[in-house]
């Protein structure tokens, strides 16, 4: 098992340089001099202070170096100022990091949560009523923008019935607040965020779990399951169940980015001071070395997402871990 | 057998695109032209489905804003299931490094968030209809790469691939004429499931002001208005939001139909 961990991550290694080498070539995608980009705001500049500060900023260099220069302060955790306030972008990030996983990883069990069950009872009842509904339902569900369901339920939750606060993470007065109700005030705050991050992958994840199960059903080991006179909860949850569940492992790792993809949306929609919108915010104002941390940080946590579902699956799937 | 997620597919979708080829036809109003005498109505007999907070008229934006979103996943599409194809197809035919260096720049592309590379790109070289197409197809061609690169790989050890090595055709010919052909059919799929995400795509991009900038009507940026009339126009919220919903619906269906009439 060391092995295998050990040999993945070494793995990882080229795509680290693919990474990097991609997002490089995407900053220099931009028309015109970068150094023009960052002060064209400035009316004061003048074509000698332009230079200089290309040459400070080593810009002069031919593209190559740049690129082994720019990886090396990579490889430092040094990615530069963000122009917006002059701070360091990892600061940034990382501060705002923590709200984000932890909305993400909350909506990934609920997905879980629900979509394993749902998607069982829908297999076990193939062509009832249930499971005609919820195919519709999931079909709909699949096809319908997730921002649109957030303006949807934040109008129906927020506005309709005033249940919930429609923006940010804490209220005005949370500071006074006790413990418990500071737990309260933050779960309101994140209900809507992690229903709605959710409900973009309920809908895959279940229809996928459904076909499992109806797949894993007609395997072979179930008949001897069947002839072995096992009782039919034995065989669903022990036999059936289990070797449905092992892919599901390596979609939840797959499901990251459409995941993190989507904080960018639904985080300016609901206001939370996460990294998908401090990315949006860095796109709006063209703030290319925080825009380029996060690309960087957000594909890594991408990559480590489905190192971790792969080496999930070696665990749970022994057949995986010694081949080869 | 009747096909009938197909069949309403294809009913969904047609309508749609007639729709959107007739606009003008179709529209009752002029989709950019400011009414200050009927600003946020609600749906009526006049304005079926309601004015916006400049009182355009609701239904002639859909109806303009389809042309835009179905031409813009129909163009990325076809970008990314082009490249998909060609990078595919060299990667299955030659094999050994030229397959190990395509498919590993493939696993890399995979590893971006589409979203986070597409609003960089579209940031930087700024947003238009134009560079929405181009960033969109060429974020979304891998899956279809993969998709044909395992078909040609069990297709070229077939008879009819060695007869034709056999007579001396060349590889580029075996490739166009006979591999591609053939590995067409779960292409079709994937193309067709890519426009509903192409089209979602877009959607997002222009929601949050960096896809289809305005006055031109696209259903991303109607929904932009209905984050400030949350509450007092529902229709603004509710209509836009639909059409997206139909028109990836009606695609997905295409595509479910399709595996099925492949499958039987």
């Amino acid at each position: 098992m060391i092995t295998y961990i050990f040999r993945r991550l070494f793995g990882l290694l080229p795509m680290l340089f693919g990474i990097t080498l991609i997002s490089f070539m995407v900053i220099k995608l931009a028309p015109g001099k970068p150094v023009m980009l960052q002060y064209s705001l400035n009316p004061k500049i003048s074509l000698d202070e332009i230079k200089r500060l290309e040459k400070i900023e080593g810009f002069d260099k031919p593209l190559y170096v740049q690129y082994f220069n720019w990886l090396g302060n990579l490889s430092r955790f040094n990615f530069g100022r963000s122009i917006s306030d002059g701070r360091f972008v990892m600061d940034k990030i990382v501060e705002r990091l923590p709200v984000t996983l932890s909305i993400n990883i909350l909506s990934l069990f609920l997905i879980f949560l629900i979509a394993v069950p749902w998607g069982v009872r829908s297999a076990l009842k193939q062509g009832s009523t249930f499971d005609r509904v919820s195919t519709l339902v999931m079909f709909l569900l699949f096809a319908a923008p997730t921002f649109w369901l957030a303006l949807l339920l934040m109008q129906l939750f927020c506005i309709q019935f005033g249940w919930l606060p429609i923006s940010g993470i804490t209220a005005l007065d949370f500071e006074h607040f006790n413990w418990w109700q500071k737990v309260f005030d933050i779960g309101r705050h994140l209900f809507l965020p992690v229903l709605v991050s959710a409900l973009a992958g309920f809908a895959g994840i279940c229809r996928y779990m459904r076909s499992n199960m109806i797949e894993a059903l007609q395997q072979p080991y179930i008949y001897t399951a069947r002839a072995k006179g096992l009782s039919e909860n034995k065989i669903i949850y022990k036999h059936a169940l289990r070797n449905a569940l092992l892919p599901i492992v390596t979609i939840l790792g797959l499901s990251l980015p459409g995941l993190l993809g989507g904080s960018i949306i639904f985080e300016s929609i609901f206001a939370i001071p996460g990294i998908g919108r401090l990315f949006y915010e860095a796109a709006m104002m063209r703030d290319i070395n925080l825009i380029m941390a996060e690309i960087i940080l957000v594909a890594v946590l991408t990559m480590l997402g489905n190192l971790i579902a792969d080496v999930l699956y070696a665990y749970v799937d022994p057949r995986i871990r010694y081949k080869k | 057998m009747q096909n009938k997620s197909l069949n309403i597919g294809i009913l969904i979708i047609g309508f749609l695109t007639i729709i959107a080829i007739l606009a003008p036809l179709v529209s009752p109003f002029d989709p950019s032209v400011i009414d200050q005498d009927s600003l946020l109505m609600p749906p009526s007999l006049k304005h079926f489905l309601g004015t916006d907070t400049l009182g355009r008229d609701l239904f002639s934006r859909i109806v303009f804003g389809a042309r835009i979103s179905l031409g813009i996943g129909l163009v990325a599409v076809g970008i990314a299931t082009l490249v998909g194809l060609i990078l595919g197809a060299v990667a299955g035919f030659y094999g050994g490094r030229i397959d190990g260096l395509i498919m590993r720049f493939v696993d890399i592309m995979l590893c971006f968030p589409t979203f986070y590379l597409i609003l960089a790109v579209a940031a930087i070289l700024g947003p238009s209809i134009f560079n929405i197409m181009i960033i969109v197809g060429l974020t979304s061609w891998m899956g279809v790469a993969r998709l044909v690169r395992g078909e040609i790989l069990s297709l070229k050890e077939r008879e009819f691939i060695q007869a034709e090595k056999s007579i001396g055709a060349s590889n580029l010919r075996i490739i166009i004429r006979h591999l591609i052909p053939n590995a067409i059919g779960p292409v079709l799929v994937s193309a067709t499931l890519g426009i509903g995400g192409a089209i979602l795509l877009e959607s997002g991009l222009s929601f949050l002001g960096l896809g289809v900038q305005p006055p031109t009507p696209s259903w991303g940026n109607i929904l932009i208005e209905s984050k400030s009339t949350l509450g007092v126009a529902w229709w603004i919220t509710v209509f836009p939001g639909l059409a997206i919903l139909t028109t990836i619906l009606g695609f997905n269906l295409i595509a479910e139909g399709l595996k099925k009439k492949m499958g039987s």
